[in-house]
């Protein structure tokens, strides 16, 4: 296997290391800018299968970051895991890669995480993030938490039921439209090169047999402003409600992250379950840097490319330029946040 | 008094709780993991956890983008 001999050289995979990830299947939630960097080297490491779930098309703002598109798959406005999927048969024929369009929610995360020996998480918001939680617990699969805005980023691995899940240390689902998004603040790439490499060294030492590796923390980066950072996240919180009291809340139909309802043609309404009032003003001026924003006490219209949105002081949104209820949550999350 | 926060060192009054402490930094709770003293602190405890001198705080900050 002269394709791997380098890793196989390394003291922490050899030759059983590189024989386990030849037999496992990675899910690569979310290929954007870190699903890019973790396909890729998940593919190149020799893994023996890879799926891919992302709900967007590529376009031309993704490709300062997003390592496995091109610019004719933005002309062509290519979905990104088809054109991941492409990519990573380019890369390494051996992989079997299965690739999905798809939004991800609690109707098919069971389904997209079952058979998976470990989930990288490169979603774009935190609700699905406590889905995907949810999901991992659940099924006691392993999964890489990993995030980034501007030039910071921060990553944890959990082991269901053996380290601390994301509930253990965020008790609640942040609120929607409360944070800065890649969409709103921006993000540059080092950032992104960075937590999806933590992430991906974490994901090979879990599939490697080398869990007493794991960094067992809460790990924070910002290549801007140079600090980097580790909380030991020992314990698993007593009272958590996922991992210790197995509530899945997420995973019941009644309480998914979004309700949507088509309203005529070419408009859907994105409402985030959890109701609050938002500060419109704010929200407004994160929106300037990402198009043309209009606010009034009631509402904040953006206008971004071909699409509109209109955010109301209770987080709902009326997404203009689409009827596809996967892309407009997928705008939701990009713009407001959730 | 002085404490350490994220490794710097930061002035805060007596008694400064951590609930205090954030809500000083203009920070958003429901988005945050705090450490003391290398534990980390519930965010149902930040009101009863009072600050001495020289404790070391860490904070990080649970972020969305992808």
């Amino acid at each position: 296997m002269e394709r791997y001999s380098r890793q196989v050289l390394f003291d922490g995979i050899g030759e059983e290391g590189q024989r386990r990830l030849r037999e496992s299947r990675a899910l690569v939630v979310g290929c954007g800018a870190l699903g890019s960097a973790q396909a890729e080297m998940l593919a190149r490491a020799g893994i023996g299968r890879l799926r891919i779930v992302d709900r967007d098309f590529v376009e031309e703002s993704n490709l300062q970051r997003q390592t496995m598109f091109t610019e004719r798959d933005a002309r062509e406005r290519v979905p990104k895991a088809v054109a991941a999927g492409r990519r990573v048969a380019e890369i390494n024929s051996d992989v079997e890669c299965e690739t999905e369009v798809a939004d991800v929610s609690q109707s098919n995360v069971e389904r997209l995480i079952e058979g998976c020996d470990v989930v990288l998480d490169g979603t774009d918001n935190f609700a699905t993030r406590f889905l995907l939680n949810d999901a991992c617990v659940k099924h006691g699969v392993a999964w890489v938490y990993g995030a980034a805005v501007g030039s910071y980023g921060v990553t944890m691995t959990v082991r269901p039921r053996v380290t601390p899940c994301l509930r253990c240390v965020f008790a609640e689902v942040p609120a929607a439209a409360s944070a800065p998004t890649c969409d709103t603040a921006g993000v540059i790439m080092p950032i992104i090169s960075v937590v999806a490499a933590v992430q991906v060294a974490e994901s090979l030492k879990l599939l490697a047999g080398r869990a007493e590796s794991l960094h067992g923390g809460l790990l924070q980066f910002d290549v801007w402003r140079n600090e980097w950072r580790r909380i030991a996240i020992k314990e698993r919180a007593p009272d958590c409600a996922t991992c210790v009291l197995g509530r899945f809340e997420t995973l019941e139909a009644e309480s998914g992250d979004m309700t949507t309802v088509l309203c005529g043609r070419d408009a859907v309404q994105v409402s985030p379950r959890r109701a609050s009032r938002i500060d419109l003003e704010a929200l407004a001026g994160r929106l300037r840097a990402a198009g043309e924003v209009k606010v009034n006490p009631y509402l904040v219209r953006l206008r971004a490319g071909e699409y509109e949105l209109t955010v109301f002081e209770d987080a709902r949104a009326i997404v203009r330029g689409t009827d596809d209820v996967g892309l407009a949550r997928s705008l939701y999350a990009r713009y407001v946040g959730t | 008094m002085q404490i350490r926060l994220n490794g710097e060192t930061k002035e805060v009054a007596d008694g400064t709780t951590l609930q205090r402490l954030v809500e000083q930094l203009s920070l958003a709770p429901d988005r945050l993991a705090v450490e003391l003293n290398c534990e980390v602190i519930r965010r149902t405890d930040w009101p009863r956890v009072t600050l001495f001198e020289g404790d070391r705080v860490e904070i990080v900050h649970f972020v969305g983008g992808g």
